[in-house]
């Protein structure tokens, strides 16, 4: 019985695994035009690559100019977010197999931020929103000898906001953020709840003030598209929502 | 501390844009500048959030009871007239019932309809005159409607 699997397998795998996709880019280029265009490519690629590795086979043997931010490549630095057929992710965790290749693939830089060449955005505002929430411990008083001690169950109730990576695939896919941009954006809101949650940080009351700024959670509307383009499967909007219980349980 | 940061920024790379670099210079969102307002912070936006939750809960009452009464009850949507408002109104339950959807429908609706023209409108000139045009609109609607309510004459002729 295992000797013809085998050979079905052998067989499988000495057939070529490649195939030929294409990849829709938007390029846009300051130093040559000041207009956007879609350029095709087709890759000899494996289905069961990475769309970051066909941006890497572009770059690399077919058009040197093509710009697009990575770093670790493996899903935990968060350079690579990227509009992938519609959708924000990060191309070093979109496999090609599981987007249709038969179709193009269309990259786009993700939305609401200034591009500044190809795929590659102004990530500024976004990582001033960041800092404006103060994500950082605050304390009051002398620092402890040892450690700050908490409790699993105190750990447990800010464990799913301590996942992002900063990739601003959230921010980039709320049209809240789209419009004008002065809203803070599910990231920022998302690193304050790690900290307002957080049973030894003493700084909750100041970041609860910052987000009920005009541009703060009250500008959320629940469209969930942060939580579906969360690359880390943060429930964002849940943690935004319990925010703004937070600042409504602390007046009333 | 939210105020001051710019100096800690350094210019937006690729931010000098001539002949030979023709791509328009768009100012980032959320950049400090002169016309930055100092502090937009306050409790208005948590009470009109509030707001919407709380009047919506006692609209579905009221508005499901006032389309039942006018549309369905006793003889339905023919029965209204003049002499059946003027019924209704003499009792003063059902003055406080509409006076209390006339508030409640306007300000939800009107409030709404503010966060559209926040999502949506993207010059401020654009948000200012529609904002304009909706505040002169709730306010006249909910005027006239209480004073129709309080001055209203069942023996006018």
């Amino acid at each position: 019985m295992a000797t013809p699997v085998l050979d079905k397998v052998e067989k499988e795998s000495a057939a070529s695994p490649y195939i030929t996709v294409t990849f829709r880019i938007r390029r846009f280029n300051p130093e040559i035009s000041d207009a956007v265009v879609w350029e095709d490519f087709a890759v000899e690629i494996d289905p069961k690559e990475r769309v970051l590795d066909g941006l890497h086979k572009i770059k690399w043997d077919m058009d040197g100019t093509l710009t697009f931010r990575r770093s670790c490549a493996h899903g935990i630095c968060g350079s690579d977010a990227m509009r992938i057929n519609g959708k924000n992710r990060l191309a070093c965790k979109t496999l090609i197999k599981d987007l249709n290749p038969e179709k193009p693939i269309t990259i786009e830089p993700i939305k609401g931020l200034t591009v500044l060449k190809d795929l590659v955005v102004d990530m500024e505002p976004f990582f001033q929103a960041y800092r404006d929430v103060m994500p950082f411990l605050i304390t009051k008083g002398n620092e402890p000898t040892r450690e700050r001690k908490q409790s699993p169950e105190d750990r447990e109730r800010y464990d799913d906001t301590t996942k992002c990576i900063l990739c601003a695939a959230c921010t980039s896919s709320c049209p809240v953020f789209w419009n004008d941009g002065q809203y803070f954006g599910p990231a920022a809101i998302v690193n304050a709840h790690r900290f307002i949650f957080d049973s030894r940080d003493e700084g909750g009351e100041q970041r609860l003030e910052i987000l009920n700024d005009k541009d703060g959670v009250w500008r959320c509307r629940t469209t969930f598209n942060c939580t579906d383009a969360c690359p880390r499967g943060i429930e964002i909007t849940k943690a935004i929502q319990e925010v703004k219980r937070a600042l409504i349980t602390r007046r009333y | 501390m939210s105020s001051d940061t710019t100096s800690a920024i350094g210019p937006v790379e690729g931010a000098a844009y001539d002949v030979d670099n023709p791509a328009p210079y768009i100012e980032p969102p959320r950049k400090r500048t002169g016309r930055t307002p100092k502090s937009t912070r306050g409790n208005f936006e948590m009470a009109a959030w509030l707001f919407m939750r709380l009047s919506g809960v006692v609209l579905v009452v009221l508005v499901l009871g006032h389309l039942l009464i006018q549309l369905f009850l006793d003889g339905g949507v023919s029965k209204i007239g003049f002499a059946f408002v003027a019924g209704r109104w003499a009792s003063p339950f059902w003055q406080v019932w509409d006076l209390l959807m006339l508030w409640l429908a306007m300000l939800h609706g009107a409030n709404g309809l503010r966060t559209v023209i926040n999502d949506y409108a993207e010059r401020a000139n654009t948000r200012l005159w529609l904002k304009g045009l909706l505040y002169t609109a709730t306010v006249f609607t909910i005027l006239l409607g209480t004073l129709v309510i309080f001055t209203f004459d069942p023996n006018i002729r």
